[in-house]
């Protein structure tokens, strides 16, 4: 497969502490990447490198083979990397429509300032993303009105609405309730497939990472660890501790 | 509110300036005050909407009135000086705009100030150019090229003042309806969000900046049309303050909140001169008092019947 994100050699530290010590890892042209590890292993900082948050002290990031490191996020988003956030960052005092049309008028940098944001082609379209997301009878609740599941399927839904090559996601399914996360995920999954889009996405449930990861990467104080396709890498008797060990941390009060 | 209904009560509103104006006509500089002021208030909600306010806005309204007294006994026409007065203000608003949309909240309202300090003693000190704090009589000017003698042109202006008024609300109400209108709200609640989404916020902020300098030009070059007379006090930072104080008053709501501040403000301000001397700056902080305690959307809020 041929790459279209390669890091190489990323590092960055934060005092003491290396959360990239040497990151080397491609992402394939249509590949959908899990990316799973303990807390504090450096999963957000290697989003926030790609998509142009924090400057890596050392590494390449190339994007078709163009280094983006360091660039700023609007630059690298215009390339055609989209991210969506662990914590979600939406428009508080905007409804969810609102918020989506934001992001389609962003892509499509349609700024007149005489037309509105919620003309008929963008509302549509905006409506259409967030039955993808099961969004729709929220269309036009204040997002900061949102529960945290919605909020987060707000964030990404505004992040697919900018129609990039890469999505980085950053625990799309945290927060989401049970029941509907699978749902979600296979929505989003073949609407990025249908139209070749690449993903990367940090992830705690391994459930999702088998059933729609390609490839999975383990993340540990900074390193890759493991790296291969979900089946050899979740039956890792290494892994497989770091994994378990995750869940323990989370179960514990 | 509706389209419907809010531009219903900006008929009203125009109607009762009118007839106001025409009932009494000692009120007709007052209302043309209290428009211009209004048209530079809208300005400054704008910049409020992405949570910013500026303390330095009446440097624009000076240095239109300015640029009016100067140009008044060269380009004789209010209809070209007006123009050319907002002309000149946008283009001070895009420098002054490229520095001050760097910086937030406490930062952007310190530096505009500051800038306007600047502004304010440069017209003072100058005196060979400026007349210092004596000021500088504006020359008379024709409208569509007729003189007009001293009633005909205090309709003038008012006339012209609220057709700016409204030609104004009207331009806002549809930008902050606009994608770069809504994502200035954006800058006050999730600015990050606007870079990841490939939108410069400094650039949504520059362009609510030189619009609310053009607004401000405006409202500046109508003032110096009715006053006649120009003074370094128009650029002072008690102005600009002033036209904070009437936003908050009127409401940042919608776009018609400016104007009903401006006209309760002047008129509160005329009627207490007048009856109780001295009592102005205590109605003035009862009045702010209550409006941040019990109508935080301003008069706007009320007229709406709903706290905004
Ligand atoms: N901006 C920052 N300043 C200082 N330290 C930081 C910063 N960002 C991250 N770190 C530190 O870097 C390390 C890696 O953090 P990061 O957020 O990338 O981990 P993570 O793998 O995403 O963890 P989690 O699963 O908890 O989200 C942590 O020790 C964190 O405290
Ligand atoms: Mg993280």
């Amino acid at each position: 497969m041929k790459p279209i994100l390669q890091a190489q050699g990323l590092r960055l530290a934060f005092g003491g502490v290396k959360a990239a010590d040497g990151i080397d890892l491609d992402v394939g042209e249509g590949e959908f990447l899990a990316i799973i590890g303990p807390n504090g292993a450096g999963k957000t900082t290697f989003i926030n490198m790609c998509t142009g948050w924090l400057k890596p002290q050392a590494g390449r990031i190339l994007w078709r083979g163009q280094d983006i490191a360091g660039l700023p996020p609007r630059r690298i988003t215009a390339k055609g990397i989209a991210r969506s956030f662990q914590l979600p960052q939406l428009f508080t005092e905007h409804t969810v429509l609102r918020n989506l049309a934001l992001a389609i008028a962003a892509r499509e940098g349609a700024f007149s300032l005489l037309r509105p944001l919620l003309r008929p082609g963008w509302t549509e379209e905006a409506m259409e993303i967030m039955r993808g997301f099961g969004l729709e009878f929220l269309a036009d609740t204040r997002a900061d009105a949102l529960n945290e599941g919605s909020r987060k399927l707000a964030d990404i839904a505004m992040a697919v609405a900018l129609k990039p090559r890469l999505l980085l996601m950053d625990e799309p399914t945290s927060g989401v309730a049970a029941s509907e996360k699978l749902g979600i995920v296979e929505t989003l999954a073949r609407v990025l497939r249908e139209t070749g889009v690449s993903a990367v996405f940090v992830e705690h449930d391994m459930e999702v990472v088998s059933r729609f990861a390609d490839r999975v990467a383990v993340w540990s104080q900074g390193r890759i660890v493991a790296n291969g396709p979900p089946q050899a890498v979740l039956a890792d008797p290494d892994v497989r501790r770091e994994v378990i060990g995750i869940e323990d941390a989370h179960a514990a009060p | 509110m509706t389209h419907r209904r809010e531009a219903l009560l900006a008929l009203l509103f125009a109607l009762a300036v009118l007839a106001a104006a025409f009932a009494a006509p000692w009120l007709r500089f007052v209302l043309t005050l209290a428009l211009a002021k209004g048209i530079a208030a809208l300005g400054v909600m704008l910049l409020l909407r992405a949570g910013q306010v500026s303390f330095g806005h009446a440097m624009f309204v000076a240095f239109a009135a300015y640029a009016v007294a100067f140009l008044a006994g060269r380009v004789g026409d209010a209809l070209l000086l007006l123009p050319l007065a907002m002309l000149l203000t946008s283009l001070l608003g895009l420098v002054i705009g490229l520095f001050v949309a760097r910086y937030r909240e406490i930062f952007f309202g310190m530096l505009n100030l500051a800038l306007s300090m600047v502004f304010y003693s440069l017209l003072e000190k100058f005196y060979s150019i400026t007349h210092g704090t004596d000021g500088m009589r504006v020359p008379a000017v024709t409208w569509a090229g007729m003189a007009t003698e001293r009633v005909g042109g205090e309709w003038a202006v008012l006339v012209a003042a609220l057709v700016l008024a409204i030609g104004f609300a009207l331009l806002a109400r549809l930008y902050l309806a606009s994608p770069l209108g809504e994502a200035l709200q954006g800058i006050k609640t999730r600015e990050a969000r606007l870079e990841f989404m490939g939108l410069p916020p400094r650039r949504v902020l520059l362009v609510a900046y030189v619009l609310s300098a053009a607004m401000a030009g405006t409202a500046g070059a109508l003032i110096a049309l009715t006053t006649r007379h120009v003074t370094p006090l128009m650029g002072y930072w008690t102005a600009s303050g002033e036209l904070v104080f009437i936003v908050i008053l009127g409401g940042a709501g919608g776009v018609l909140g400016p104007f009903l501040g401006a006209v309760a403000y002047e008129l509160v301000r005329v009627y207490a001169a007048a009856s109780v001397a001295d009592a102005w700056q205590l109605i003035l902080g009862a009045v702010l008092l209550a409006v941040i305690l019990f109508a935080r959307g301003g008069l706007f809020s009320l007229l709406r019947g709903r706290r905004a």
